[in-house]
């Protein structure tokens, strides 16, 4: 028997090539999922999670428009909108990186839970490498956090609460809306020329994240330029006659009520205020005056006359004329038949932003699009010159402040543009208090 | 002083519509054994009739006016409502502005015909089965009917103003000597109270003082005895449901212009209606009356910011609290009667 001693060398070159054998499915099977739902094949799929039933579902609809029509405008279809008009030209109308979007919808319900599970499931079953929409700070902050932990990128719809980009901030999670903060700071000095600065104000304020940050901000900003905050009274989310809440305004010696209530409860309280003889009524030698912080003009709609003169605040509106503006009423009123609304704006603009980063940072990876997005400047959609900022992950833009008009010449035509304020006005730092406590984390690939 | 009375009109208002629903309820229960859960749906069906006369009186030609733009640029489509034309801008726009009062003629033929699909195509099949699958069957209802009116109406509420010369409000202050402008009230909330006191006070009338009335009355008492002297008594129930149907259909419609009507208004007030027909004692008419103004009047206190800032949260659970308060104290509800829903 002739024994055959392991030289060093054959040892080395033995364990080298055992080594680099066990190390080579390892290695492929990271490239291959070095991130979650990897689009396959030549399609890249996006996940529309918005009401599309319950009291926005209207709201939803019009977001589902936007973002089919955004679909349209990626894959190189229809009059290209405000592609046309973005200060990147990354995107060529090609798809993303040369797949063709698809896209799977969800029911958020307006519910924090239905809004989950739906989100779940176009990730987990369809694949969804991004998701976006929403109308309801409770509902963003939600899909955010579930987001964040399955390792996809979510773009916020419409989510106004200062906690969407504050305490409950994520890495994965981007918002281009304005918030309460920034409608405060932009409605403060236009509330002073219009109604002085000795002025007791009332609110009455939705019981949830939303309502509490839009109140504290409103207050802030208000009590800031000399005004008195008399009282703040909390009402249920479910409430539909206010008129309880109403009458103790009477009693009261306010003369400005600030109602901190969107859609529904918007329409109700100020419909509710205006019966009872609000606006004609004369407190402390002035005139009594209603403000709505935040004002959706498809809901304002449902208000009536009731909205004429009332001022407030919105992220954008169908009636502006920068070049980007223009390109998406034209195109959006071209294919549907009437202007769109804030909700459907700044969901077309999420879905461009989002294919932008992927095409800038050259990978769907959540990481990379993160990192295309942190700190991105940009312009042409319709807001002006834009930052989205790298420590919360929020636009700063110009916010509108606007008014109930006295005179609409159509029924798309319900409020006019009182000013423009310019960003820095509305820019605060990542660590002020009203958005401190929370922590962005770091981006999670999911895989 | 003053907000005590505030509040307390104020609960009238609420009340009365809590009443309207709550009487309707109840009669259906007390003659059927039927617990009608798309009850709150037909309230939101009257005040969608309310919304439908408005829009069909503004149904509109349309012209060109090349002068003025719409928002693509294209010239301007100007909307001259049909009844303008035929009627002139006066008469047409009289009939528009006073569309809610026009609503009620128009949503009583239109609910008793709701009414009446109801039972015969559907509630009278459950007579016989228990009170769960007769929940089940006429929530399901509800939500269908609720998608319906989404359907073609949207999610969103609908401004469905009174006429001008019910906007506004008295100043109840002067009148009674205090201070003006301390106690004002809505004039619609005044006519809506008086709308409510009219239907109640004309319904009890009406099964207290006609045959029609009192076979009912006896049907509710004792079904099977009146069977058995040969009155046909499910024709009759069946005329009651549709008289149910219409009385909440007609609370629907006097509501639209206290809050814009949307698809999901029913389910507000259905809840509460159910708390109030069994406070107010199941199958008992007066209770469901007394209970409504009740409950209406506490809720509207429950609201005041002086109670809420005292115990936080009591406005949205007070009806409920005094509910199982009540039914402690006297379980078959304020004015019930043995036997109703037991054994």
């Amino acid at each position: 028997m002739i024994k055959r001693p392991i030289s060093r060398r054959g040892l080395i070159k033995t364990a080298g090539v055992v080594g680099a054998g066990l190390a080579a499915p390892h290695l492929f099977i990271r490239s291959a999922n070095a991130y979650f739902n990897e689009p396959k094949g030549g399609t890249v799929t996006l996940g529309f999670n918005v009401p599309q039933s319950g009291p926005y579902a209207d709201e939803g609809a019009d977001e589902l428009r936007a973002y089919e029509l955004a679909v349209e405008h990626l894959n190189g279809g229809g009059d290209g909108g405000m592609l046309n008009t973005f200060s990147s030209k990354a995107l060529k109308g090609n798809g993303i990186l040369g797949k063709k979007v698809e896209f799977v919808t969800g029911d958020t319900q307006t519910k924090s839970d239905a809004a989950r599970a739906s989100a779940k499931s176009m990730i987990e079953k369809d694949g969804a490498i991004m998701i976006t929409g929403g109308s309801s700070s409770g509902v963003a902050v939600a899909v955010q956090s579930l987001c964040q932990e399955a390792g996809v990128i979510f773009m916020a719809g419409l989510t106004h609460s200062n906690d969407t980009t504050g305490k409950d901030k994520k890495a994965n999670g981007f918002r281009h809306f304005f918030n309460g903060y920034m409608s405060a700071a932009a409605l403060a000095p236009v509330l002073k020329n219009a109604y002085g600065t000795d002025r007791k104000a009332y609110h009455l304020t939705a019981d949830y994240t939303w309502g509490w940050t839009q109140q504290e901000s409103i207050a802030a900003a208000t009590e800031a330029m000399g005004w008195e905050t008399v009282n703040n009274v909390l009402t249920p989310l479910a409430a539909t006659d206010f008129s309880a809440y109403i009458t103790p305004v009477l009693q009261s010696d306010a003369d400005v009520l600030v109602l901190n209530h969107y859609g529904g409860n918007m329409v109700n309280s100020l419909t509710n205020a205006v019966q009872f003889g609000l606006r004609d009524r004369m407190v402390n030698g002035k005139n009594f005056e209603i403000i709505v912080p935040l004002y959706s003009r498809l809901m304002a709609k449902g208000a009536g006359e009731n909205v004429k003169g009332i001022f407030g605040s919105t992220n954008w509106h169908w009636s502006l004329e920068d070049e980007g503006s223009v390109a998406f009423v034209q195109s959006f009123g071209k294919k549907y038949g009437f202007p769109p609304s804030q909700a459907a704006h700044t969901c077309y603009v999420q879905t461009l932003l989002y294919a932008d980063a992927v095409e800038r940072g050259g990978s769907f990876n959540p990481c990379s699009v993160v990192e295309a997005l942190e700190g991105f400047e940009f312009d042409g959609l319709g807001n002006g010159p834009t930052l989205y900022r790298a420590e919360d992950h929020q636009c700063f833009k110009d916010v509108l402040v606007v008014k109930g008009k006295e005179n609409p010449t159509s029924e798309f035509d319900l409020l006019e543009i009182v000013e423009v304020t310019p960003a820095a006005q509305v820019t605060y730092p990542p660590d002020h208090p009203m958005f401190a406590g929370g922590d962005l984390g770091t981006c999670n690939p999911g895989a | 002083m003053d907000a005590i009375i505030l509040q307390v009109l104020n609960g009238l208002d609420k009340g009365s519509a809590y009443a309207l629903i709550a009487l309707g309820l109840t009669l259906i229960f007390g003659t059927l054994g039927v617990v009608n859960f798309a009850h709150g749906a037909l309230f939101m069906l009257g005040a969608f009739c309310a919304v439908t006369l408005n829009e069909l009186l503004r149904f509109s030609t349309e012209t060109v006016d090349p002068s003025r733009t719409d928002f693509l640029g294209n010239p301007l489509k100007v909307k001259t409502p049909y009844v303008e034309n035929w009627f002139g801008p006066d008469i047409g726009g009289a009939m528009i502005e006073w569309s809610v009062p026009l609503a009620i003629i128009f949503s009583i033929p239109v609910m008793i015909a709701v009414g009446i699909a109801m039972e015969r195509g559907l509630i009278k099949f459950f007579y016989k089965r228990p009170h769960a699958d007769q929940i089940l069957v006429t929530f399901g209802l509800a939500i269908v009917l609720q998608e319906i009116i989404k359907y073609f109406f949207g999610a969103n509420p609908i401004p469905t103003p009174a006429p001008d010369a019910f906007i506004g409000s008295f100043d109840f202050g002067a009148l009674v000597g205090m201070q003006a402008g301390s106690i004002i009230y809505p004039y619609w909330r005044l006519v809506y109270f008086a709308f409510a006191a009219l239907i109640i006070g004309g319904g009890f009338l009406f099964l207290q003082y006609t045959t029609f009335g009192m076979v009912v009355r006896a049907g509710m008492a004792d079904r099977e005895t009146v069977g058995l002297l040969g009155i046909n008594i499910d024709k009759r129930f069946t005329i009651m449901f549709a008289l149910a149907a219409c009385v909440a259909g007609l609370a629907g419609v006097m509501y639209a212009p206290i809050n814009s009507p949307n698809y999901h208004m029913g389910m507000d007030f259905l809840v509460l209606s159910f708390v109030v027909v069994v406070v107010g004692g199941m199958g008992s008419l007066p209770g469901a009356v007394a209970a409504g103004f009740l409950l209406g009047i506490l809720e509207s206190f429950a609201s005041m910011s002086q109670v809420v800032n005292l115990l936080p949260g009591i406005n949205q659970i007070i009806i409920y609290l005094v509910a199982i308060i009540i039914l402690l104290i006297r379980p078959r509800g304020l004015l019930g009667r043995k036997g109703v829903m037991e054994g």
